[in-house]
């Protein structure tokens, strides 16, 4: 048979060839193609295995809301599974092929599971694999998984490139469609920002399927027209290939936007917008007869648009079986391009007569589809129950149309029944909503009520935002009329009749789940899975109701519905992600002092967002212990210097500031001299420790508070929450300076010899006018502001060194320059923690989020002659038991044992069991100072226990080392060295 | 959700951090007869509210504000939106 061109249509360019690849067999399409539409249009109707019993499945509808045709497009480094072949846009060298079938579509042996289908009804695993228990890991569950799924995954890294971005407007469309249009038009004139958003590559919605004629032209070419005038409009913004995939509060609306010849490929848009159209136009649904899932059967709408849009000429002895008008426009767009039309099966007894020329078998239902992988005939039976075999290639068949209202019901807003179109539509809500419905989508079936309506939704929206419509025209239509039989399925026949193609689910299924009680509309979703999958049963759900419906003898709107959720077409996790991936994932934050250090032989560890050096490699240094030992030593023994800027600083001023860290702090602040700093520990409400630091009193009302680096943010926001919603009258301003100032810690024995040779000469830095704890804003180096704390993390003599950030690099250059002769080092992370474990300083390994300030033996700090945090509950019985934990210094008995953070601490004569679990380490380390294995833990009742032996048992390294549990303070004590 | 800030108008409500109800701002006094039961209730007791309900936010990617909102749990429509500090000092007095 020789075929005309596929020259009709406007969307189809056939002087654009497109070849592409199916199933390893090579085709030719047009640009303006789907997937779908070339395979039709080169006679491939088996396109597909359906889900569970591995059906021959063809194309049956023309959009999103497809169930059969799911394809995997096969990309030169990674698949997409479950790809829609109905809103794939054709590309040169498009490579696809089928999922869910082995060893090939036609051949496929999972099929045999049709045979066996009396017995793989719903609930047959909830049946089935119930016992032996111990057979559901080893056995039932590997071959469920096998043989469950339709696409896979290729499991290579997806090299997509995906963006987010953000759009604002007064008014969304959904659709472009003629409501949409219409009302982008309208609103678009009165001046308000408008964003209409289309889910096709094309703009134009059903009227890109239709051929009747509008204000005198075809619909692509008033289409084209309005979409002209629009666009002389700036503040109108269109966007095609676009789906919004959910309506979330307060009008912020999710839209995936897929995009061609570009870089990136799709952008997830949070679009936010004060009121939204609803333009999404209606579905088609399907009626369930015997075998009504052959290739060949489609709905009769999508015949008509693949007739129309896409020029597929090769429909040939077309059978339509309807319950409602809206196929008789099918039919006569058949009947005018010369393809023979067999007839209309109409179960109505008396439908108004469109066309002499269509031959209407009245009153009558399709009981039965013929064929093995393509339709091949139907049977027929009329009122008086007579059977008649039709022969016929392709079957269209409508049971009426939904109003697209999935996004209406984002926000929990449960559809309602309309009686008059037999369909839900929107519901209604007394909370403010953004969203309206318009045209089809809200239950207007004919094209003359569709664009009214849209022109007084648009209208109230206009009024709403107080904005006046401007001098506009609607397009001429002849008038159309809309009427629909509430027929939902077939009775007659006992072979399966298919309800949910995508899930395999049959009417039969649902009578099953009826009499087995699971009745709520919930129950039976979810115990025969119709409405799931990838289309979430858009041209089945309502049907699946109706026969529940009549299975219980009560109304639709009596049995109920599911509620969509969204997304409304599935998304990939990437397009939520963009580019946040890998190290884009969250900021990194570089210390003012890191190109230095990466120049002078460092190596980094994440701490936080911070990269910070963990340790500086010499030349002779092969492995990182031989750093951070020497590091360590140096600071011991001469002096070294570490960037700590990463700590944070809060800037604390105002009349009430002393009183404010008083009740912020659980230790008494109260009587801090002005220069002197103090160590501060800082409770939560409950008690537990939050973090500690230090504060430094530098004027009268001028305080600085640091916090660990890691609870910088969550330290700033307690305080503020503690000014603004407790105490609003204190006199207190607070900001974060961690990012304005630089802190260098300078420690160790010559440390003053080195500070003495930077600080500006009026200011004295000797131990009697500079003490432990002092403080002072000072100049160095002729001039630069600086401001000088004697604090020691390390148990040296120490300083720490705060300067404007900008000169925190040239000022670590002059302290190496000016520290030669003492042999000045920086030092890292890493040496830094071994120097606090040394000195059993808490850090955020023991600040754990359960641990009081008694278990870190500071239970005496916490004052209880005075309100602050966590003071009060800080008492409580619990938190205050004689054998409570305690923080433990633990070393080993053979100093090359090594002590492993993490391990438990059991009596050495205990076994290893949770009851005689007496603590845990939480910090250990190599200590070059003493030689031997060190770690910090806590102990049940630990003070009493200095000098035992414990075991500390890791039973994931699978380690077991024999400790004496000794005071925390491994060095100096006393704190000698801090005085000198 | 789009949080309508007193200050700074609608923002995205990304931009802020949850707390919780904002019975929070009722701190009970520290040195009261029943004040560990009292700060018990405080710390621990919630109503758990299926419609309006005020609570603490903090405008974390912005201007440091904490903010009581009016919102009602089960729509999530927001009815008032106010400075924590100004709805403390009119809660008439302080509690310490």
């Amino acid at each position: 048979m020789t075929r005309p061109a596929r020259t009709k249509s406007s969307l189809i360019n056939i002087n654009k060839k497109l070849s592409f690849v199916f199933n390893g067999k090579k085709y030719e399409g047009f640009q303006g193609d789907t997937l779908a539409s070339a395979l039709l249009a080169n006679d491939v109707k088996l396109i597909a295995r359906s889900f569970k019993y591995h059906r021959p499945r063809g194309i049956f509808t023309s959009g999103s809301h497809e169930p059969n045709a799911l394809v995997e497009i096969i990309h030169d480094d990674y698949n997409e599974p479950n790809s829609k072949a109905t809103t794939v846009e054709l590309y040169e060298g498009l490579v696809a092929k089928s999922q869910n079938c082995w060893p090939s579509l036609k051949y496929d042996l999972m099929s045999i599971n049709d045979k066996f289908s009396k017995f793989i009804g719903a609930g047959f695993y909830y049946k089935t694999f119930m016992w032996p228990s111990f057979f559901w890991e080893k056995v039932y569950e590997p071959v469920i998984r096998k043989a469950a799924g339709l696409g896979k995954l290729s499991k290579n890294k997806n090299n997509t490139n995906s963006e987010k971005g953000f759009l604002y407007c007064d008014l969304l469309i959904i659709g472009s469609g003629p409501s949409g249009l219409i009302s982008a038009y309208i609103a678009g004139l009165s001046g308000i920002k408008v964003i209409i958003v289309e889910e096709d590559y094309v703009f134009g919605g059903s009227l890109n399927n239709e051929i009747f004629k509008i204000s005198n032209m075809s619909p692509q070419a008033w289409v084209q027209s309005i979409l002209k005038e629009i666009r002389k409009l700036s503040n109108v913004r269109c966007i095609e290939n676009t789906s919004v995939i959910g309506m979330f509060d307060h009008g912020v609306f999710g839209a995936i936007q897929k995009l061609k010849e570009s870089k990136i490929e799709q952008i997830f848009w949070k679009i936010m917008s004060k009121k939204a159209l609803l333009c999404s136009g209606s579905l088609e649904r399907l009626i369930p007869f015997q075998n009504n899932d052959l290739p060949g059967i489609m709905l009769s709408a999508s015949i008509r648009s693949y007739l129309n849009r896409w020029s597929v000429n090769n429909f040939d002895n077309v059978l339509l079986f309807t319950n409602n008008d809206d196929t008789y426009l099918t039919a006569l767009d058949l009947i005018s391009n010369g393809i023979k039309l067999i007839g209309v099966v109409d179960t109505r007894d008396n439908p108004r007569i469109f066309d002499p020329k269509i031959k209407v078998f009245k009153s009558s239902q399709v009981v039965n589809a013929k064929g093995k992988l393509y339709l091949k005939g139907v049977d027929i039976v009329n009122k008086e129950g007579e059977l008649r075999h039709l022969k016929c290639d392709y079957l269209g068949i409508s049971g009426g149309w939904n109003p697209n209202i999935h996004l209406s019901c984002h926000t929990g807003v449960r559809p309602e029944w309309n009686e008059k179109i037999y369909a839900f539509v929107a519901g209604k809500t007394n909370v403010s909503t953004h969203l309206k419905a318009a045209g089809s989508a809200n239950g207007k079936f004919s094209l003359n009520e569709c664009i009214l309506d849209a022109e007084k939704q648009v209208l109230e929206i206009l009024l709403d935002l107080k904005m006046k419509p401007k001098k506009y025209s609607l397009p001429k239509i002849k008038e159309q009329s809309f009427e629909i039989d509430p027929f939902w399925f077939v009775k007659i026949g006992s072979q399966r009749k298919w309800v949910d193609l995508q899930n395999d689910v049959t009417v039969k299924d649902i009578e099953m789940a009826y009499a087995e009680n699971f009745r709520s509309v919930e129950h039976l979703k979810r115990y025969t899975t119709l409405g799931m999958g990838t289309d979430q049963g858009k041209t089945s759900n309502v049907t699946g109701l109706a026969i529940l419906a009549s299975l219980s003898n009560k109304s639709i709107p009596d049995v109920g519905t599911t509620i969509f959720r969204p997304p409304y077409i599935p998304l990939s996790i990437e397009a939520l992600v963009g580019s946040s991936i890998g190290k884009n994932f969250k900021p990194t934050r570089l210390t003012p002092t890191h190109n230095w250090a990466r120049d002078n032989g460092a190596s980094f560890t994440e701490t936080g967002l911070w990269l910070r050096a963990e340790w500086y490699s010499q030349k002779n240094e092969y492995h990182w212990r031989m750093s951070v030992d020497r590091e360590v030593n140096s600071v011991r023994n001469s002096v070294g210097f570490c960037d700590v800027s990463t700590l944070g600083k809060i800037d604390i001023q105002g009349k009430d500031a002393l009183e404010f860290i008083n009740k912020v702090y659980c230790n008494g602040f109260a009587k801090l001299p002005v220069g002197r700093v103090r160590y501060g520990l800082m409770l939560r409400e409950d008690g537990i420790v939050m973090d500690d630091g230090t504060t430094a009193r530098m004027s009268e009302n001028h305080f600085i508070m640091t916090t660990t680096t890691v609870n910088a943010e969550s330290v700033y926001r307690h305080l503020e929450f503690c000014h603004q919603c407790l105490w609003p009258e204190m006199d207190v301003h607070l900001i974060s300076t961690t990012d304005a100032w630089a802190q260098i810690a300078i420690a160790g024995p010559k440390s003053r010899k080195i500070i003495s040779k930077i600080v500006d000469k009026q200011f004295d830095v000797s131990n009697k006018n500079f003490p432990f704890m002092a403080c002072k804003e000072i100049t160095i180096c002729g001039g630069v502001l600086a401001r000088l704390f004697r604090i020691s993390f390390s148990g040296e003599l120490a300083y720490e060194l705060s300067i404007p950030t900008q000169y925190a690099s040239s000022l670590v250059s002059y302290l190496m320059e000016i520290g030669k002769d003492e042999n000045i080092i920086p030092y890292g992370t890493e040496a830094l923690g071994v120097m606090r474990i040394e000195k059993g300083h808490p850090a955020g390994a023991e600040l754990n989020g359960t641990i009081s300030a008694q278990n870190l033996n500071m239970g005496k700090m916490v004052s209880n002659k005075k309100d602050s945090i966590g003071m009060v509950l800080s008492k409580r019985e619990g938190l205050n038991t004689l054998d409570g934990l305690r923080l433990v210094g633990l070393k080993p008995i053979k100093a090359n044992h090594q002590l492993v953070s993490g391990s438990h601490l059991f009596n050495s004569s205990d076994t290893i069991t949770p009851i005689n679990d007496l603590g845990y380490i939480t910090s250990s380390c190599y200590s070059p100072t003493l030689k031997s294995s060190i770690a910090l833990g806590f102990l049940k009742n630990g003070n009493s226990r200095h000098g035992d032996y414990l075991k500390a048992s890791n039973p994931i390294l699978k380690t077991e080392v024999i400790a004496e549990v000794c005071n925390p303070i491994f060095v100096d004590p006393n704190g000698d060295r801090l005085r000198e | 959700m789009i949080i309508d800030h007193p200050l700074l108008g609608p923002r995205d409500a990304s931009e802020f951090i949850y707390l919780g109800d904002a019975s929070l701002l009722n701190r009970p006094n520290w040195d009261g007869k029943k004040s560990e039961d009292n700060f018990y209730k405080y710390l621990y007791l919630r109503e758990n509210v299926a419609g309006m309900h005020k609570e603490l936010w903090f405008h974390q990617q912005g201007d440091r504000s904490w903010l009581v909102i009016s919102r009602n749990t089960v729509t999530h429509e927001i009815f008032k939106v106010e400075l924590a500090t100004e709805f403390k000092k009119n809660m008439g007095k302080s509690n310490d």
